[in-house]
């Protein structure tokens, strides 16, 4: 458990932030530029100090009252905007400038990091010439090596362009599968946290807003996040078998079971999918003839009127209605058509299903944590 | 400054003028180049001749060397006070000074000086049994107080022992800083650095001991034509300057 | 010109003893300097405006003036002295002394440079790695301002070699202890031997070109390396 507070004031501004996350998986602090997101992290790195803080870490303190532990005693890794690599340094003794300063045995080993990062190539490099992709996963490496208890990532991703951005978010998911460390991950790109946060902290203004699981928040009606343009919801299941005949992969998601295009992996595997509320229709009754693979009972949480003549329906997957949460965003005449209510059951078509990572699963290697579901 | 002022300061103007040309000859100005080491005493011999005289004089003060460089670099200086012989000799025979007109106006007096009153009893005592780490001396290849200095400890038999304990002064006044700072214990300077100066203790040097350090000077030819340069010159060859001259440290010309 | 070798003993004498003088001071200064231009970079306030003043002063005073000082902080009745138990004036060590205060900001002032246009970054990344201050300094910050560091001792040795009005004010021209070239090339401009002085000076003048084109040329690597 990683249990936060800070209050401060930082120039014109106030922070007054407190939450508790889960100890392990990634949670992203979530929310617009300037609202003291990367001030948050800074201040459990230790890089600041907030007068009034008090941060516990696994059951470790690191700020209470006088108590002030400096950053290079915390057992973090930290990984800024800008790779900002030792420029005097070689990649490889970039790596290994935090391993060797490390304390306690190696937890993260170096041909697992090297190998889950794709780096082995870039060792004689020097550091001017990786393309900021390279560099930025060199960086990752560098603050896992150092054997954090805590990984600390400040938008790693927001100084890359596109094609960079795509390169690295596959290594992020495969270190979220296979290292157990927690992740606190600051971005105000919610793709970005749609495809890797298990945890959200919503941020705005120098407050936390709301924290909370990832499928929790993005359907919570009292939440902005439901009132965005392009609402999505996110689902994580397990595969349960792959048909190689027709490109099909079957996912157990609580409530039901979804088909998927392409092969997800070997079956176990834990995947993310994202279904935008657009890509959901509903109806009274299961559809014959029918193009959609995906058709299953849901029930009515509630609806949430959009402008434009659109509502934005709160779904629970399964019969019983104690399934995964789904958004569908139907027109508000079709609404008022089919008379639906709250409570009621519904059948939910999925237009599309997609794993919230586009990229194809990486089998040239199988990463330990897909090892261990699969056996 | 208000009008009335104004007017009050310009007939004062006018009276200082009147007075001036009812001097007995026409008063004018001269601009005198003197060695920096007379400074006080020619500040005292230009009131004394501006009131015998009526005539005014300017001084430029400076090394002897950066003085004389000045002159053949065609600077307006009428009259030339060196500290040495050898630059009013080199101004006359390359022909910037009025031949002839060459004289000492002073000889300087060399002494053995300190800060401490006790180390110095009026002799040599102090030199010969050596009870300090540094002694003071001004460059003895530039600086004629130094040479003198290095002729004072041969004749004493002293300079080969002595040889470890010099320090050098880039010049005279340097030398003076030395010894009054007491960096060096004592040292050789110049009689007209310590006339004044009540404190410490000194052996006057026996003039037979050393060369006498001439002071030369010279009237340029620039000023061959102005009376008061010519006036500045018999000025300073007169019995009021020589006292003046005397009471600062220096032994008087010829 | 022509008689004679092109160097006398009393002139090897003295091009020694300036380098070694240009050496110790140098060495001293980047001991001395270094902590200073860190601590000058990460300081703020009133404290840090006025000891970087009194690193500059050298800059401004007239070399004599700083010289007058030292001459007098070095007599007999100076608390220094008192503190040393020993006059500093007219030795080696006093040359030194002299010297390292006089080409202060010219190794203070690169180095503080190099280290503020290193900014903070480095030295957190350091820390997140579990690197101490201490540890991050020698192994971040210091190889990161190396090339300041470098132009810093370079600049120090050159201005120190070519220092005149404070070694004049606290020397005294002691052959071998302190009588360095500047004032060795016064000396024999002052007493006409200027094909001596033409030796040394033009040395000197050589010395400091090669000296200098050296430096922005391992300058202009450096940073070519990091860039």
């Amino acid at each position: 458990m990683i249990g936060a507070a800070f209050r401060g004031r930082l120039g014109s501004f106030d922070l007054d932030t407190a939450f508790e996350v889960p100890g392990q998986g990634i949670t992203a602090l979530f929310g617009p530029s300037g609202c003291g997101k990367t001030t948050v992290l800074r201040a459990i790195a230790g890089l600041m100090r907030l007068p009034e803080g008090r941060l516990v870490v696994n059951g470790e303190t690191w700020q209470e009252g006088r108590r002030f532990v400096p950053p290079h005693r915390r057992a973090i890794g930290y990984v800024f905007q800008e790779a900002s690599l030792f420029p005097h340094l070689s990649v490889e003794s970039n790596l290994r400038f935090g391993l060797r300063r490390s304390r306690g045995a190696a937890r993260i080993g170096w041909d697992e990091v090297v190998d889950l990062l794709g780096i082995g190539p870039l060792f004689d490099r020097p550091t001017a010439m990786l393309s900021g992709g390279e560099r930025q996963r060199v960086a990752i490496g560098r603050a896992l090596l150092s054997q954090p208890q805590l990984l600390l990532m400040d938008e790693p991703l927001s100084a890359l362009d596109r094609f960079s951005k795509d390169e690295i978010l596959p290594y992020l998911e495969r270190l979220h599968a296979s290292l157990s460390i927690p992740v606190i991950y600051v971005s105000h790109d919610i793709a970005e946290v749609e495809r890797l946060a298990d945890t959200l902290v919503l941020m705005g203004g120098g407050r936390v807003r709301a924290a909370g699981p990832i499928a929790a928040m993005l359907a919570d009606p009292a939440l902005p996040l439901i009132r965005m343009p392009q609402p999505a919801a996110v689902i994580d299941g397990a595969v349960v078998s792959t048909d190689p005949v027709y490109g099909l992969s079957e996912v157990e998601v609580p409530g039901g079971r979804l088909v998927v295009p392409g092969d997800l992996g070997p079956r176990g595997m834990r995947r993310r999918l994202r279904i935008p509320a657009s890509d959901v229709s509903l109806g009274r009754h299961a559809p014959l003839d029918t193009t959609i693979l995906n058709a299953l009972p849901a029930r009515i949480q509630g609806a949430e009127p959009e402008p434009g003549h659109q509502v934005t329906v709160r779904l629970a997957l399964g019969a019983d209605g104690q399934g995964a949460a789904l958004l569908a965003r139907v027109s508000r005449k079709s609404w008022d058509r089919l008379n639906l209510r709250e409570g009621e059951l519904v059948v939910a078509r999925l237009k599309a299903v997609a794993l919230a990572d586009p990229a194809p699963p990486l089998s040239t290697r199988v990463t330990p944590a897909a090892r261990t579901a699969t056996s | 400054m208000t009008f009335r002022r104004a007017i009050l300061r310009g007939s004062a103007a006018a009276l200082l003028v009147s007075f001036a040309f009812a001097a007995p000859s026409r008063a004018a100005p001269t601009l005198v180049a003197v060695a920096a080491n007379f400074t006080e005493a020619a500040n005292e011999i230009a009131a004394a001749f501006t009131a015998a005289t009526g005539h005014t004089v300017t001084y430029s003060f400076g090394p002897t060397g950066q003085l004389y460089t000045q002159i053949t670099q065609n600077a307006p200086f009428e009259v030339f006070l060196a500290a040495d012989q050898a630059r009013p000799e080199k101004a006359e025979a390359e022909g910037l000074a009025v031949p002839g007109s060459r004289f000492t106006y002073a000889v300087g007096q060399l002494v053995l000086w300190s800060a401490d009153a006790e180390l110095i009893d009026g002799s040599e005592a102090a030199l010969k049994t050596g009870g300090f780490t540094h002694v003071a001396i001004a460059t003895p290849e530039t600086a004629p107080y130094g040479a003198a200095a290095v002729e004072v400890m041969r004749a004493l038999g002293i300079h080969e022992a002595l040889a470890s304990k010099i320090v050098q002064g880039k010049s005279i006044s340097q030398t003076h800083q030395f010894v009054a700072t007491g960096n060096a214990e004592l040292g050789f300077v110049a009689l007209s650095q310590v006339v004044a100066d009540d404190a410490g203790s000194r052996w006057m040097i026996p003039q037979d001991l050393y060369t006498p350090i001439r002071q030369d000077a010279v009237l340029l030819k620039t000023g061959a034509e102005n009376e008061a340069a010519t006036a500045y010159v018999d000025f300073l060859k007169g019995p009021e300057a020589r006292a003046i001259i005397e009471k600062y440290g220096y032994a008087p010309g010829e | 010109m022509a008689e004679g070798p092109l160097l006398d003993a009393a002139m090897v004498e003295t091009i020694i003893l300036t380098l070694k003088l240009a050496g110790v001071t140098t060495v001293v200064l980047l001991l001395v300097g270094t902590p200073l231009a860190w601590w000058l970079s990460r300081a703020g306030g009133l404290w840090k405006e006025v000891v970087a003043t009194i690193v500059a002063l050298p800059i401004v005073l007239p070399p004599t003036v700083l010289g007058f000082y030292l001459l007098i902080a070095m007599g007999p009745n100076s608390p220094l002295t008192a503190l040393l138990g020993r006059k500093l004036s007219f030795t080696f060590e006093g040359l030194v002394v002299g010297s390292v205060i006089y080409s202060m900001p010219f190794v203070v002032n690169p180095i503080r440079n190099a280290f503020e246009a290193m900014g903070p970054r480095p030295m957190e990344v350091a820390a997140t790695l579990r690197a101490a201050p201490l540890d991050a300094f020698f192994t971040v910050a210091l190889p990161l301002a190396l090339p300041g560091i470098f132009t810093g001792a370079i600049l120090g040795f050159a201005h120190t070699v070519g220092e005149f009005g404070v070694i004049l004010m606290i020397g005294g021209g002691i052959p071998g202890e302190t009588k360095v070239l500047s004032v060795t090339i016064f000396d024999y401009v002052e007493t006409l031997q200027w094909g001596k002085a033409h030796i040394l000076a033009g040395g000197m003048l050589a010395m400091s070109f090669v000296v200098i084109l050296a430096m922005m040329l391992v300058e202009r690597r450096l940073n070519r390396a990091r860039q």
